[in-house]
């Protein structure tokens, strides 16, 4: 056991399968003071649009949240890069009092003539709506005399949590939707939401859709262009991965487009093959799909599974703790975890909904702890009290492992290689591997380091 | 925005694209995390405390927890009082903090909340449990740079904690935001001139431990409040930054020590480069009385001695710089030593003093051909690098965009270091700084050079 205390109003948002009855608050804004790993709204806008290639993304306010969004994950893109650059209206003193719509105006219309993008994005934080800035009628007039869209997105860090921002993300792509020609789309078409090529997972998971004869219309958004967007009506399904962030697009789209969806995740050998059968079986009028589908996978796995079975050998048994951002993830890994002959002792998620947690709970062996929205501490205190031998996480949580002497894989915007697909499984492998199994750990004091005086003696 | 010079940038609007600065309430939580037992408070949004936490953490490579008063849609309605207390008992109950630095931002800033009134009222409630001091800082992030922030919070944390006069013979340190290998160099400096000191802020341990035994809710380290108490007693104070040394009286931490506690003041440039750095030494002998020790008359003769071996390999040779004005200021002294023309002196920054002091340091910088830019955004910073083709490109990680357009090497230093391990234990401070900063520019340039050859020579 350690000391670290938990916050009381902390206590109905943890829960430790086999001890009481299922029961798990979420979805509530975090406790002040708690130090809660979440972002906020702006983070949520920002994280689904960030990869549109050939927008410009501005961001209306002072510089704090450009600064810390400059080139901040992969988002790889295969051609122009204009995402990459960090576009502000830094807004001064004298803007705040006497309101900032003209920088914004100005500003807009010269990062459009000197980038010529496709589309503008327009993020307002904290303070724009409190100044009485009127952002859509900036963006309409704009838009108006550049003719090419300009979306406002209202991601006002404080009005609501991280997932409100997904809403305002999802609805600046649903306002693009639907403007592209779509009489060359196959019958057999998917659109690609909630990947956003991190490390390049999107080009990996294009590529065996269509390597089973689908198109792949657009992705949202990863290595994502304008152009594509526009089309992504003209698809036969919405294959949404990160569901937390992506699912209300999909929902609009089926209401509007009557394109239907299906959640899925690419991470680990069951979810990836799972996420292209299940797209095969919504084409049956094309049996060869499903052959194709049936052969690459075997195909996949079989190249895969002698070095998992390698990296398994030094894995067995070890424990693992699982903080992320949304709860679909965190399903995956588990599964994956488990193919490395790996248990998982903590599960949690920042943004995970009951539906989320109860699935959670399904999916966890007896003793795991399961929270939402945890905070530095009370992930210590479970790292420490279950003996994690791995973290995995983003860059928040890789110090708090580091510190006490447990391994750590980065599944979140800072990792560099692609852990979707089959290959991404390996180089998950590989990845946990690498730092598990790495000598280093016996100098940390917390994990076995001698203590005693090292004692040499002449000869 | 591009200002060349000192031209105030308001007269027309411009994005800032790829910034040189971060948000003012960064800088305030980095000097809060240098006093022992502190907890930095955001008072503002989640994404606030997080972002910032995530931007330290992506250079320290440490644990660094900032609270977060986490506004909603109502409190922004009506008012932060409630959020404060609630996270202020919260971080109390969690923590058992021996230190509460408090940071607004521009969103708690911009609605008005009384942030002095919030903790007044917290201490009056709260008058029967034993409170750690609560230092508060003004940060909207619409006014300055996170170098305001991190001043204003050492301004902060003295004003809160300092109360008495006195005549003690220990000299207060205000080394401004250097490295925490730099805060090592400096503690063993000035111990090393027989003082006892009290250095404000350390984050030397707090932000560069060692691995745990156990969990730590506060890591280990820093500035103890009571010794913070004491500088109102010093014998004197030292403080870095000729750009700092240019705000308003009363508005540094050790001018308010000299101005209401009457401790005399050093305002000294940062020692970067040997003449910076002796001025410093100077005053340090001044201080104790005693002369420099031996180590370190040896270190500045192994330093010439290392500038007069290099020299060929840097005389002539072109830099652009970057950073916070007064590490700019530093640099180009440095530089200015050892025959580096910083052809470009670029900073987010823009308090109107830095062509002063670029030319207090390095001389006539018309004649020079020195280019300075104030308020500057790394677009600006890439336009003038082609145009200028420096051999070097001296700065932080945010400058590579720049560096690998133009294809030039980049030598890392200051603050934020997020594509190399290692950027708290760079040294740019003493004549060790000075030092470490010479073998890697010199070596950076005989790195691209022997690239850059067909030959690939095996001596210089």
């Amino acid at each position: 056991m350690t000391s670290i205390p938990i916050l009381k109003e902390r206590e109905s948002q943890i829960w430790q399968k086999g001890e009481t009855p299922f029961s798990i608050t979420c979805d509530k804004h975090s406790l002040a003071g708690a130090i809660s790993q979440r972002a906020c709204v702006f983070c949520g806008s920002r994280v689904v649009l960030y990869p549109i290639a050939d927008a410009v993304h501005l961001v209306h306010g002072p510089i704090g949240c450009a600064a810390y969004t400059w080139d901040i994950r992969g988002a790889l893109s295969s051609g122009p890069e204009l995402h990459r650059l960090s576009f502000s209206t830094d807004l001064q003193e004298r803007d705040v009092i006497f309101g900032g719509e003209k920088k914004l105006a100005a500003v807009l219309g010269e990062l459009i003539d000197r980038h010529r993008p496709k589309a503008a994005f327009v993020y307002s934080t904290c303070i724009v709506g409190i100044i009485g800035d009127d952002v859509a009628a900036v963006c309409r007039k704009v838009e108006r005399e550049k003719g090419i869209p300009v979306l406002p997105v209202h991601s006002e860090g404080f009005k609501g949590t991280k997932k409100d921002g997904y809403k305002a993300a999802c609805d600046a792509l649903f306002r693009i939707i639907g403007t592209g020609p779509i009489n060359d789309i196959s019958p057999q078409s998917i659109n690609i939401l909630g990947e956003f090529n991190i490390g390049g997972e999107a080009w990996i998971i294009r590529k065996y859709y269509e390597r089973m004869g689908v198109q792949v219309v657009s992705v949202m958004t990863g290595d994502g262009r304008v152009d594509e967007i526009r089309r992504a009506h003209g698809a036969a399904l919405n294959v949404v991965q990160c569901s937390g962030s992506m699912t209300q697009l999909a929902q609009m789209m089926e209401e509007k487009y009557g394109i239907p969806h299906i959640r899925v995740s690419y991470f680990g050998i069951e979810d990836m093959s799972k996420a292209l059968y299940d797209v095969a079986e919504r084409f049956p009028d094309n049996p060869e799909i499903m052959a194709r589908t049936r052969e690459m996978v075997r195909e996949e796995i079989a190249a895969i599974r002698p070095e998992l079975a390698e990296f398994r050998k030094d894995l067995e048994g070890k424990k693992a703790a699982i903080y992320v951002g949304g709860a679909f993830k965190a399903f995956s890994l588990i599964k994956a975890l488990r193919h490395l002959g790996m248990r998982v002792i903590l599960a949690g998620s920042q943004t995970g909904n009951d539906e989320d947690y109860e699935m959670l709970r399904d999916l966890c062996d007896d003793g795991t702890v399961i929270v939402d929205d945890a905070n530095p501490l009370e992930l210590s205190k479970y790292i420490i009290e279950k003996d994690a031998d791995l973290v995995i996480g983003g860059v928040k949580e890789r110090p708090i492992a580091y510190k006490m002497g447990v391994g750590f894989c980065d599944h979140n915007h800072e990792r560099k290689i692609p852990l979707a697909g089959y290959v991404g499984m390996r180089n998950f492998a590989e990845e946990v591997h690498r730092s598990v199994s790495s000598p280093v750990w016996r100098f940390a004091p917390r994990r076995g380091a001698k203590l005693e005086k090292t004692e040499v003696t002449p000869c | 925005m591009l200002t060349t010079s000192e031209t105030p940038t308001e007269e027309r609007y411009a994005a800032t694209r790829n910034a040189c600065k971060l948000c003012t309430p960064l800088g305030a939580c980095l000097a809060f995390k240098g006093i022992r037992g502190a907890i930095p408070l955001l008072h503002g949004s989640q994404g606030c405390s997080t972002y910032i936490r995530r931007y330290l953490i992506s250079h320290f490579k440490e644990p660094v927890d900032i609270a977060c008063s986490n506004f909603a849609e109502q409190t922004a309605i009506f008012g932060g009082g409630l959020n404060m207390k609630v996270a202020l008992e919260n971080i109390n109950t969690q923590y058992a903090p021996e230190f509460i630095g408090v940071a607004t931002t521009c969103l708690s800033e911009t609605i008005g909340d009384d942030v002095p009134m919030f903790l007044k009222d917290f201490r009056t409630t709260h008058a029967d449990e034993d409170l750690p001091p609560l230092a508060h800082v003004s940060t909207p992030s619409y006014s300055g740079t996170h170098i305001d922030g991190f001043h204003g919070a050492v301004r902060a944390a003295v004003a809160a904690v300092v109360r008495e006069k006195g005549t003690g013979d220990h000299v207060n340190l205000l080394p401004g935001m250097v490295s925490p290998a730099d805060l090592r160099h400096l503690k063993r400096i000035v111990s090393d001139f027989g003082l006892f000191f009290v250095m404000l802020p350390d984050y030397s341990e707090t932000l560069d431990g060692a691995p745990w035994w156990e969990y730590h809710r506060i890591p280990e380290g820093g500035t103890p409040v009571d010794a913070i108490a004491r500088m109102g007693s010093a014998a004197a104070s030292i403080e870095f930054g000729r750009i700092l040394a240019e705000t308003d009286a009363g508005d540094s931490a050790g001018m308010l020590l000299r101005k209401d506690f009457d401790v005399p003041l050093y305002r000294l440039g940062l020692p970067m480069g040997v003449g910076e750095t002796d001025r410093f030494f100077a005053a340090l002998e001044a201080v104790s009385g005693r002369p420099t020790p031996e180590k370190y008359v040896k270190e500045r003769g192994r330093l010439i001695d290392a500038y007069v071996d290099g020299h060929k390999y840097v005389s002539g040779v072109t830099a652009a710089i970057y950073g916070e004005e007064d590490l700019v200021v530093g640099l180009a002294a440095f530089l200015g030593e050892i025959g580096i023309t910083p052809v470009l002196c670029a900073s987010g920054g823009k308090s109107g003093h830095l062509k002063q002091k670029i030319t207090e340091v390095v001389g006539d910088i018309d004649k020079k051909n020195i280019q300075i830019l104030s308020g500057a955004d790394f677009i600006d910073i890439a336009d003038i690098a082609e145009d200028l083709k420096p051999d070097l490109i001296i700065g932080h990680s945010k400058g590579y965009s720049v560096a690998r357009k133009i294809d030039t090497p980049l030598v890392r230093v200051g603050f934020p270091i997020h594509d190399r391990v290692g950027g708290g234990r760079l040294h740019h401070l003493g004549y060790r700084g000075a030092q470490e900063l010479f073998d890697r520019i010199v070596n950076a340039l005989l790195e691209k050079r022997q690239a850059d050859s067909g030959l690939g020579y095996s001596y210089m």
